[in-house]
């Protein structure tokens, strides 16, 4: 809602969102000034479920921290895998074989497939459709039973180790992936006659929760939220990492800096991601998933290493500072979503609640992955 | 190329040219990663580093330019890559016990197909941290440096808001210090 | 004399056994209806398809403790669930089921239901007000800035039609609908041809008038928590449930008899009570569908609507049929 809100002195009232509130998915708590509806001043509180990973990373080896990185976030942990083990293979100099990489992006679509579709419903479930949160939370089963079936886990994946893999994928995960693809496929248009297309989900995002590219530089957001401001920016395209080059596919961009925006760059992803591991799949050589060589024990050398991978939430970051022995001497870790919430509290600033909420929940926070 | 006038813009903080020195003393230590186990050999004497701007290979290190500077000139290099609409990626620091420091440590990135990732250390004796702010340049930086502030005590001179904010708002430890014990 | 007065009273305890069950199997036809919708089974296991789930929750939920937070107006908060069954089981006196099944027929049974109805605002208010919650409050303010700016085109749309038939007795609203469907209200006559209008009016009105998605603002789960029941457990709780569930009713039965001719059947053939469940029935199961499909609408758009659309629209209705009606 624009125009001018003119508010007066003393005729406002503080009110809680959070920590524990059905729109903040998580412990997140939003303080927020109120002017009856209107949202005069917000500060974002956070915290309640820090967990310190850094200090987790400078205690524990390189393989002991894997698992941790999986727990920032629980809708996309092959991403943040991923990102560990390529900086650890950076900072080591450890080879991949090509397979490897290969199962590793493919596995990494799927999952990021499978994080956009549990948004998707829950976003629309904010919004007050209930009903698209079980048709998508019905197909990404179907991804969470096949990276089960290879993973051996169903949210919290250490699939990856350092130089590749722990299990190779069989033939029965490339049937159940080639047969999932078509099936997406026809679920998104199905997606898309069932929200997009509607008038009333239109007009609740339509021009609402704008973000600017250049609120998005100065706040470093990245993602869905930068693309939808019309930034194209995918970390996957911008430097490639692993074999992405390889892969022929768009980065969807919007220029329209709303909610909209935002929600139609995540629907354009995940058919982008199909094309990834369509063409994955056709290419996926034979080979080893492990390196020959490979030290026993991880210990890089010296110095200062970052990667950068997309996540489905944006471009996350680690930093290793090595001083050569087998525990990080520094273990930073760059979360999108970080970066994304934390122009909330401007953004929203004269907005009304529930304007501001969907805005909120267009930015797809994962709050585990917020706090570390 | 950015990373070129970037550099060069870098460059002309430092009002002394002498030593620019491409591939630092650090990288020696590089070698030996063949044989990780072997501690040893190759092991120079560590000089601590000197302020000015160095290139890394990308493909070794996951970045471009790395500067390192004075907490004074800190805000004019922050200001260079605003002009040249760098965004920012994180802050961080790191605690350097043994020379009784801690570093401020600011990554930025490009957003367009040029990549150039710049880090920028800045280093202020333990005992009294204190580093210019730059929310007021970046107001992404804001809960950056009250992370920072949380975890390793270095005080944001200017800094509109610093109270804890991963931390209980009590906490008055800073967890990623080496001497912390919990 | 002492027959008039037993026979009102099995009338009443009828329209409240009629309101009570209805209410409760309403949320089993929801859940269910919310289920296949879904792609679920819903509740399934409490006896034969779930049937026994009402009950279950009912018993639940009178087992449960009240709790009435600190520093809430206990008064208010007790009272305010009471109002809002009370008023909804009330409007059930006065509608006709077919010509003879009725509690007590008025002559002025619309104006009675729709007083009543304005009492439901009164209820979202109070519990709001009195529950001493921030979001409770905001919620019934939402709630009442809704509720009495659809009133005004639903009201509107009703003078229409009374206008029409020259009455406010359901009865005989429904008895001037009589012979088949090209006489219902619904339907486009010489006189008033912007009818299938009204009745879209009037339906959009009801499900806002009742809260209900897309309209359910006063109770937006994502941004108010739970509305203006928030603190509300046991059977506070459940009682603005069923309230909610016979206002539905209600307000199927009031569109069924105004526009779709009551108990009369499409073709004219065979008029009786079963055609009036038929089509409260159909038209609730829209409204489940309606739920179920759509999200929810903002707060100002839906004033907008109201206000900006439905009223002038109805309005001009208005007008034109009064323009009309002297001229045929």
């Amino acid at each position: 809602m624009s125009g001018p809100i003119h508010i007066q002195p003393g005729e406002t009232f503080t009110l809680n969102v959070g920590p524990q509130h059905p729109a903040t998915h998580g412990v997140l708590r939003v303080k927020m000034e109120m002017d009856g509806e209107y949202i005069v001043k917000a500060e974002t509180v956070l915290g309640y479920i820090h967990r310190m990973h850094e200090l987790m990373g400078e205690n524990r080896t390189y393989p002991q921290v894997l698992p941790n990185l999986s727990r920032l976030d629980y809708l996309g942990a092959l991403g943040y895998t991923h990102a560990h083990v390529l900086a650890v293979e950076r900072a080591a100099g450890i080879e991949v074989p090509e397979r490897a990489e290969y199962i590793r992006a493919i596995t990494v679509e799927l999952n990021r497939i499978a994080s956009h579709l549990f948004w998707f419903g829950a976003f629309v479930m904010d919004l007050g459709g209930f009903t698209p949160l079980m048709y998508a939370i019905e197909d990404r089963e179907y991804i969470l039973d096949m990276l089960e079936a290879v993973t051996g886990s169903r949210l919290t994946y250490c699939y990856y180790r350092f130089g590749g893999l722990y299990n190779d994928i069989d033939d029965d995960f490339i049937d159940a992936a080639k047969a999932f693809i078509p099936r997406m496929r026809r679920q998104l248009k199905k997606y898309d006659a069932l929200v997009t297309g509607n008038i009333i989900f239109e007009k609740r995002l339509k021009d609402i929760g704008p973000i600017s590219a250049e609120m998005c530089r100065k706040y470093g957001a990245s993602g869905p939220v930068a693309r939808g401001a019309g930034i194209d920016f995918d970390v996957r395209k911008n430097e490639p990492y692993s074999v992405y080059s390889e892969f022929d596919f768009d980065v969807p961009v919007y220029h329209e800096c709303d909610s909209l925006a935002r929600y139609m760059v995540r629907m354009d992803e995940m058919e982008q991601s199909l094309r990834i591991i369509e063409q994955g799949l056709e290419k996926l050589p034979d080979g080893p998933i492990m390196p020959k060589k490979k030290p026993k024990l991880i210990k890089p050398p010296k110095g200062d290493y970052y990667q950068a991978v997309e996540t489905a939430r944006g471009s996350f970051g680690i930093r290793i500072v090595s001083d050569g022995t087998k525990n990080a001497y520094r273990f930073k870790l760059r979360s999108p979503t970080y970066s994304n919430m934390s122009l909330f509290d401007e953004a929203c600033e004269g907005m009304m609640i529930m304007d501001a909420l969907a805005m909120m929940g267009s930015l797809d926070l994962v709050i585990p992955e917020i706090d570390r | 190329m950015i990373k070129d006038t970037v550099r060069q813009a870098l460059q002309d903080l430092f009002p002394d040219p002498e030593p620019v020195i491409e591939e630092p003393v650090v990288e020696a230590a590089e070698g030996d990663e063949a044989d990780g186990d072997k501690k040893k050999p190759a092991k120079k004497k560590e000089e601590p580093r000197v302020n000015g701007v160095l290139e890394r290979d990308h493909a070794e290190h996951g970045y471009d330019i790395d500067v390192q500077l004075e907490p004074g000139e800190l805000l004019a290099a922050i200001m260079i890559l605003d002009k040249a609409g760098f965004f920012i990626e994180a802050v961080t620091g790191v605690d350097w016990i043994k020379e009784d420091q801690l570093e401020a440590v600011y990554d930025f990135s490009r957003y367009d197909f040029d990549v150039c990732r710049v880090v920028i250390r800045t280093r202020t004796p333990r005992s009294n941290p204190i580093i210019p702010t730059i929310s007021k340049i970046y107001p992404g930086a804001n809960w950056h440096e009250r992370e920072t502030h949380d975890f390793f005590g270095i005080k944001f001179d200017g800094h509109p808001h610093l109270i804890p904010l991963l931390l209980p708002e009590d906490a008055d430890f800073h967890p990623l210090l080496k001497d912390f014990k919990p | 004399m002492s027959l008039t007065i037993l026979n009102a009273v099995i009338a009443v305890v009828a329209a409240i056994a009629f309101a009570a069950v209805n209410a409760a199997y309403l949320v089993w036809a929801e859940r269910r209806g919310a289920g296949r919708i879904q792609r679920r089974p819903g509740p399934n296991v409490n006896g034969p398809l779930g049937l026994l789930q009402p009950p279950c929750d009912g018993i639940k939920l009178m087992a449960k403790q009240i709790m009435i937070p600190g520093g809430a107006d206990k008064a208010l908060f007790m009272v305010a669930p009471a109002l809002a069954m009370a008023p909804a089981i009330m409007s059930f006196v006065t509608i006709p089921f077919s010509d003879t099944i009725v509690a007590h027929s008025m002559n002025v049974g619309v104006l009675m239901i729709f007083a009543f109805a304005s009492l439901g605002a009164m209820s979202i208010l109070l519990a709001g007000w009195g529950s001493r919650n921030k979001y409770a409050v905001m919620a019934s303010v939402r709630a009442v800035s809704q509720n009495i700016s659809y009133e005004i085109p639903m009201l509107i749309t009703v003078i229409t039609i009374v206008m029409m038939t020259g009455t406010m007795d359901l009865k005989e609203l429904v008895a001037g609908q009589a012979g088949g469907m090209w006489n219902w209200n619904a339907v486009p006559s010489l006189a008033s041809p912007l009818m299938p209008v009204s009745f879209l009016i009037f339906f959009i009105c009801s499900l806002a008038e009742t809260n209900r998605a897309p309209f359910d603002l006063g109770e937006a789960e994502s941004e108010l928590v739970a509305g203006f029941h928030t603190e509300y457990g046991s059977m506070g709780f459940g009682l603005f449930f069923m309230g909610e569930y016979a206002n539905i009713v209600i307000g199927a039965s009031l569109i069924t008899i105004l526009f779709l001719g009551g108990w009369g059947c499409p073709l004219g053939l065979f008029p009786g009570v079963w055609w009036f469940l038929l089509k409260i029935y159909i038209l609730i199961f829209s409204f489940i569908w309606i739920r179920w499909t759509f999200p929810r609408t903002t707060i100002y758009g839906l004033l907008n609507l109201s206000w900006k659309i439905l009223i002038p629209i109805s309005l001009f209705n208005l007008l034109l049929t009064a323009g009309l009606l002297k001229v045929f």
